[in-house]
């Protein structure tokens, strides 16, 4: 079976707006989407800021179909809004024009935000400082009347898959992966292959996240892989810049149409772009740390050239995964040049992180999305704040200033903590 | 439309009524339970007070010598994971690295790192709450919470790494680390039907030749008073705290709950070509797999579709990859957690898909004994159901001895029965969020 997958439809949730082309505008202006955290007192923690969603209403994007939905979780929420954005833009209405069972939802979602008010005071009702221990009786009483079955079931990843299935009624392969930061662009790549095997003809599929609570931002800054620039915090976020001390966490949602060549041809809709690759990979090296030779990064785009049938040398534009971390940007433009070769300083490299922040789960999923829009306009989004150049990173990075460039294929990396790497190639609709 | 032939060779249960297939099988063939009043923890306040715990479960038995330090940044389900790989890989007689390094395997690995992939399906790992509510508790002012304090000192009370240990992709990094799988990797957390995903996916990625040999399934621990509570505020469990043995009654008229448990299971999948170049024992071959979604009631924990019809979708979506009609199917394997409205509706799904003829077929479940873990809850059912194939034997359904008319089962209480089981099918949902999946295996035969 040799199916083509095609991206028809596309809808974000971002730190910069949630309207396509508002956002695109900004991105290609270097505007920022970082500020200080407003969703909890983050004052004295190390970081201080983030990339929040602002402004965000569900019923906005939902109308009557909100009250179906209006109990989900703030990154199920954001990718419901998405999702209706991508749909409409496919030309999908709620019309019979597919068939249910053939729609399926591939998503890379996080877990709902953490109850954090009541889970805090259960926490705090049950510890017995003298003993040294939980007095799981007290806390099961707290606990009890303070946290809501439904809130805390939706805090479950695959809600969000869930409740985009009920919204459009797609009864068919329905899938939340979870692979840290490479998430939503291993959620798109598996729903591309479902697709090109005939397991479904249309899938909905990105990520969302939102690591914005109490724990989340405690639980990067343990691990020290957060930005503490509070006092510079819009530019905090360097991608390969020499001087960048760590991402800056984000949060959002990116949703995409892919459908079978054929059928999107047959029912007129506009082709945005052809998923042509794809390829996943382990580094099973170590648990908190990349492998130092890019084992497992290499390998994955390898994989992705070598399922898209192209050479590294037909690669118009690398949408690198970027965090702004040190072992990260140097690692990937360690793998980058083991794939390209002498080529490596000709092929241009950016990251959105330095505007959108890092939406974990949900980063491939809007980095895709730029990757559409950038070979739609010819153009290629900038990596902002990018001042001081690092030695070990050499490589073509598209500094501060967006640039024009006929881009026909290009790839898109993700990699997650633990080793997850995952690559895609997207090509250029055919004129 | 699988290119490629898939067989399953390695079977790696970690489960309450006994780690690895040996220990396994010979419970559910004695029709042991294990489910227990909980004593891990004091449960009194819980409406739930019984549980299936995993016994003798140390990372340190299973892994080499160089990696036990690892186990400090492991919670409870990445454990379960980890010893399931061991079981697994071992039963398969692959030789990974993990395996050659504990001196359980001689000489070379015979297996292609990157031709080795991982499919492991998790939950949403609980954070352990013991070390939590001690770090917060650093930052209560008064009683009470206060944010600023817990920014200033009481976070840093944490491990540094404390975040690692509740990734649900750790599961596959740990175990892909140990065995050395370079091959394509993912995590599926689809609450229950977790397992049957990324089987199935597995399947397709060996099918469609991106990997030769993949290690998956899924685990998680609902053991721990979050997940305790989260599925006590659910309505899902037992309330028969004195009796746990007999709590959890899969299809029976008098079932009221389902219990928490821990556990899991990986498989070993593997292309005909290569599983048969090193002469590896096939238990069956995987020859179906579908997938679907309820589309009915996200947000609404406890109602599945009353007519189960993603469970049939995905049942007739396996049964047709696998070019086989329900008449060729003769087990199912069910979900079946023993909760009133799950329970019904899945049954009304095998009505649907076996018409008539479903008062015939043998049905089982294993939940009586090992309870509901959640992600790894599949693995264990599908692998019960691939040990009945191979062994021509149909396990009883403990606790079950009084069917709910209104499923209209052949539920197997009376069992072990002899049965020439040529094509099984079991099946999986998520107990929330409407994920349905099933798999179709068959007897291998050249």
């Amino acid at each position: 079976m040799n199916r083509r997958v095609v991206i028809t439809g596309m809808g974000w949730v971002t730190p910069l707006g949630t309207e396509i082309e508002a956002v695109w505008q900004r991105l290609l202006k270097g505007d920022s989407g970082i500020n200080l955290i407003t969703i909890f007192d983050a004052r004295t923690y190390p970081t201080t800021f983030a990339a929040e969603v602002t402004d965000f209403n569900l019923r906005d994007f939902l109308g009557d179909h909100h009250a179906a939905h209006q109990t989900c979780s703030r990154n199920a929420g954001f990718a419901l809004a998405a999702a209706e954005m991508a749909w409409r833009s496919a030309g999908f209405t709620n019309g019979s024009q597919v068939d249910p069972e053939m729609v399926g939802v591939y998503l890379g979602a996080g877990e709902g935000p953490i109850d954090f008010d009541n889970f805090a005071a259960a926490a705090l009702a049950g510890w017995d400082p003298e003993e040294r221990n939980l007095n799981t009786k007290r806390w099961a009483e707290v606990a009890y009347e303070r946290l809501d079955a439904v809130r805390e079931f939706e805090q479950d990843p695959n809600c969000a898959a869930g409740h985009i299935a009920c919204r459009f009624n797609a009864q068919g392969p329905n899938l939340n992966t979870l692979t840290a930061c490479a998430a939503s662009t291993q959620a798109l790549g598996e729903a591309s292959r479902l697709i090109r095997r005939g397991d479904a003809d249309v899938m909905i599929s990105g990520g969302a996240h939102s690591m914005i609570h109490p724990l989340g931002v405690t639980g990067f800054n343990r691990l020290t892989a957060l930005s503490e620039r509070n006092d510079e915090f819009a530019s905090a976020s360097r991608p390969f810049d020499v001087t960048r001390d760590g991402f800056v966490l984000g949060e959002g949602a990116g949703i995409l149409i892919l459908e079978e060549y054929e059928l999107a041809k047959q029912r007129g809709a506009k082709i945005l772009a052809e998923i042509i690759g794809y390829g996943s990979t382990a580094d099973a090296f170590r648990v908190t740390d990349m492998h130092e030779g890019g084992r497992g990064a290499t390998a994955a785009m390898q994989a992705a050239l070598a399922d898209a049938g192209v050479e590294p040398s037909d690669i118009d534009y690398i949408s690198a995964h970027g965090t702004s971390t040190e072992e990260n940007d140097k690692i990937e433009s360690l793998a980058i040049g083991q794939v390209f070769g002498e080529r490596a300083r000709n092929v241009p490299v950016s990251s959105v992180k330095s505007m959108f922040g890092h939406l974990i789960a949900g980063a491939g999923a809007v980095e895709l999305i730029t990757c559409v829009l950038a070979i739609r306009d010819g153009i290629i989004p900038p990596t902002t704040n990018y001042k001081h150049p690092d030695p070990n990173c050499p490589l073509d990075y598209v500094p501060n200033k967006p640039r024009q460039a006929m881009l026909k294929t290009v790839l898109s990396n993700s990699f997650g903590f633990g080793g997850q790497n995952d690559t895609i190639v997207v090509r250029a609709p055919e004129a | 439309m699988s290119e490629r032939r898939v067989v399953i060779t390695g079977l790696g249960p970690v489960t309450p009524i006994g780690i690895g297939t040996e220990s396994f099988w010979a419970a559910l063939l004695e029709g042991r339970s294990g489910i227990r009043q909980i004593e891990t923890f004091d449960p009194s306040r819980f409406d739930s007070r019984i549980a299936g715990a995993v016994e003798d479960a140390k990372v340190a038995d299973y892994v080499p010598k160089s990696y036990r330090k690892a186990s400090k940044i492991m919670a409870r389900d990445i454990v379960l994971a980890v010893i399931a790989a061991h079981q697994a890989a071992t039963d398969a007689g692959l030789k990974t690295k993990c395996l050659i390094d504990r001196g359980e395997a001689d000489g070379e690995p015979n297996i292609d790192s990157r031709r080795f992939g991982a499919n492991i399906g998790a939950g949403l790992i609980c954070a352990d709450l013991h070390e939590l509510a001690e770090a917060l508790a650093t930052a209560g002012v008064d009683g009470t919470f206060s944010m600023a304090k817990w920014g200033n000192e009481g976070m840093n009370t944490l491990t540094p790494l404390w975040l690692l240990k509740f990734l649900p992709n750790m599961l596959a990094c740990h175990v892909t680390i140990v065995h050395q799988a370079y091959g394509p990797s993912n995590t599926i957390t689809c609450g229950e039907a977790s397992s049957h995903l990324a089987i199935g996916e597995a399947f397709r990625t060996i099918a469609g030749n991106t990997a030769d040999v993949c290690i998956c399934g899924g685990a998680e621990s609902k053991l721990s008073p979050m997940a305790l509570m989260r599925q006590s505020l659910g309505k899902r469990l037992s309330q028969r705290n004195d009796t746990p043995e007999t709590a959890v009654r899969p299809f029976a008229a008098d079932r009221d709950g389902s219990a928490v448990s821990e556990g899991g299971g990986l498989v070993i999948l593997e292309s005909l070509d290569h599983a048969k170049k090193r002469g590896a024992r096939i238990y069956a071959e995987l020859v179906g797999f579908g997938a679907s979604n309820d589309a009915h009631s996200p947000g609404q924990p406890s109602q599945p579709h009353p007519e189960g019809r993603g469970v049939a979708v995905a049942m007739k979506k396996a049964l047709r990859d696998a070019g086989l009609t329900p008449g060729d199917i003769s087990l199912a394997a069910a979900a079946a957690a023993g909760l009133r409205e799950h329970d019904l509706s899945e049954a009304k799904a095998f009505q649907t898909v076996f018409g008539e003829r479903v008062s015939e077929l043998p049905v089982m479940s294993i939940k009586g004994a090992v309870g509901n873990n959640g992600a790894g809850s599949g693995a264990i059912d599908f692998i019960a159901a691939i040990l009945a194939l191979y062994h021509r034997t149909i396990p009883s359904t403990i606790n079950s001895q009084s069917p709910d008319p209104a499923c209209g089962l052949r539920v197997v209480t009376n069992g072990p029965i002899d049965a020439n089981i040529e094509a099984a099918i079991s099946t999986s949902y998520a107990l929330g969020g409407g994920q349905n999946a099933a798999l179709v295996i068959r007897r291998y035969a050249e």
